[in-house]
């Protein structure tokens, strides 16, 4: 199977690549799929003033996972939160052109901005309630 | 050194020059048709069939008669499996073969299971992916009409005891086929010492052309029987067939002469080869697993999972190196290697394995390049692995709460 220019460019030079603290202000940090099924997706993103400044991954999987979850951080950077949530597989499908087989790669990207989505809301409520 | 370099010679092999310069004159000169009595065209491409026949034969220690070709290993695992079943089914219908065996065999016996018309006991393997031959023993039942046990694995490498399966089955009167495709012309074969009675194998695993193979069919102690699978002109004595392709079978018994002649010095440099590809790669890579057996295996193969990072995605990063993973990835069914699975190897790491195949060609620059490029993109792989983050960070990945999906 060949890969697409996209995917081979985002295998090999990787956006955003690496990690925040988990407990550091603004992270949120959503973590998806499992080792046995051949793909875990960690994304983070880290919000300032309901914006995404940064955003970053670590991915165990194939090369259009790892370049899903690349393409996921490009996106994400500058957007609201509000924004962020409108981030779709299928668009992470057009940009990559990935094959039928690898659209679960996609898949688990979206996945993966919405947990971290998830994370960062729910901490954020939590400052909140400890600050009432 | 030129790239890409093929380390991927368990799928197929390059074609030895030598054998292609004995095929070229039957193409244009010689094209006679085997089966043709009458005409000296006909006699020529006889003569160099049955040529080849005798070279593929004492490759295998057996009778050139006893040689039945085919299109490939696919079709005489095929032909001997249900050949046997159909040609002894007064007998019984039970076949005993292992869960490691090639997809040739399995979907064989599964596709007649499914049909009703033979039963089938898979035999485990230990963890390095060897049968029990007892445990072959203890699976004979009054209906076993066939054992079906393969000589060496295509992914793991693992050499199985084959002569003492055949002592069993020839204790217990029963017929036993025996896939060697990834073994002969690699390993000393040698069909009497090791009482099999039909063996599957194909030219292009052992630097001869695609699509031809033969099977081997004892002729006595006892004689072997098997219904034909293809009716047509009832070449073969009947039991396979079809205009016979004399290039490929010129070129496949040229490929058997010199497996033959360069066996040993083959091996000797394979092994060197295989030995320091592991030994270099195991020191610098923490957490790489050795898959299959550690001596008792092929020469040129070597299958590793790396702990933390994904088989596609580790043959994506070493593009100008041609190689196999177990990763589900890579195949067809989108499950990891059942080779791997069978040995009792986690899904994580069957995803995580790679296969390397070894051959005649390959030079010491190729080894030195490979061995460069894996520690390479491992290491990056697992920089951008979270599952490596984690486990540097203490976490049991066991003790994690995954969602499957």
């Amino acid at each position: 199977m060949a890969y697409s220019d996209k995917v081979v460019d985002h295998f090999n030079n990787p956006r955003n690549m690496g990690s925040f603290k988990k407990d550091e202000e603004g992270v949120g940090t959503g973590m998806v799929g499992a080792p046995e099924c051949g793909d875990v997706m960690k994304l983070q993103i880290k919000v300032q003033n309901d914006t995404i400044v940064d955003a970053k991954f670590k991915t165990f999987g194939c090369g259009s996972a790892i370049a899903s979850s690349s393409l996921a951080t490009e996106w994400l950077k500058g957007k609201t939160i509000e924004e962020a949530q409108k981030i779709k597989n299928t668009d992470i499908v057009q940009e990559l052109n990935l094959p039928p087989v690898k659209i679960h790669c996609s898949v688990l990207a979206e996945d993966a901005i919405k947990a971290a989505l998830a994370d960062y809301q729910k901490k954020a409520d939590g400052v909140l309630a400890d600050a009432k | 050194m030129k790239l890409p370099i093929f380390l991927d010679n368990h799928s197929t092999t390059p074609m030895d020059p030598r054998v292609l310069d004995t095929m070229l004159p039957y193409f244009v000169e010689k094209f006679g048709n085997a089966a043709s009595r009458n005409h000296a065209f006909g006699w020529a491409a006889e003569e160099a069939v049955e040529q080849a026949r005798k070279q593929i034969a004492k490759l295998i220690k057996a009778d050139p008669k006893e040689i039945v070709f085919t299109s490939g290993a696919t079709e005489s695992d095929n032909l001997a499996i249900k050949g046997v079943l159909e040609m002894y089914k007064e007998k019984g219908d039970h076949i005993i073969t292992s869960s490691t065996e090639h997809r040739a065999v399995l979907d064989t016996v599964k596709s007649l299971e499914g049909k009703g018309k033979a039963a089938v006991t898979y035999l485990p393997v230990d963890k390095f992916g060897m049968v029990n031959p007892e445990d072959v023993r203890k699976a004979i039942t009054e209906k076993t009409i066939l054992i079906s046990i393969m000589l060496a694995n295509n992914e793991i490498g693992t050499i199985n005891p084959v002569k003492e399966i055949g002592k069993i089955a020839k204790e217990k009167g029963i017929l036993f086929h025996c896939d060697a495709t990834q073994g002969v012309g690699k390993i000393p074969v040698d069909v009497q010492d090791m009482g099999i009675d039909l063996m599957s194998f194909s030219a292009h695993k052992m630097y001869g052309p695609k699509g031809v193979g033969a099977l081997y069919v004892r002729k006595k102690n006892p004689r072997v029987r098997i219904a034909a699978q293809m009716d047509g002109g009832g070449h073969e004595r009947g039991m396979r067939s079809g205009t016979l392709p004399v290039p490929l079978i010129v070129g496949f018994g040229k490929a058997c002469e010199l497996c033959e002649q360069e066996m040993a010095k083959d091996t000797v440099r394979l092994i060197a080869m295989r030995d320091r590809l592991e030994a270099s790669i195991m020191k610098a890579l923490e957490e790489s697993y050795l898959n299959g057996h550690p001596t008792n295996r092929l020469p040129g193969n070597l299958n590793i999972s790396f702990a933390y990072v994904e088989g596609e995605s580790l043959l994506m990063g070493m593009k100008d190196i041609a190689l196999s993973s177990g990763s589900a990835c890579t195949s067809a069914t989108l499950e990891p290697s059942y080779v791997l699975r069978a040995l009792g190897v986690g899904t994580e790491l069957a995803h995580s394995s790679i296969r390397f195949g070894l051959g005649r060609f390959n030079q010491d620059d190729e080894i030195d390049y490979t061995i460069k490029k894996v520690i390479e993109i491992v290491t990056k792989l697992r920089e951008m692995s979270p599952l490596y983050e984690m486990a540097k960070e203490g976490v049991d990945l066991k003790s994690v709460q995954w969602a499957a999906h």
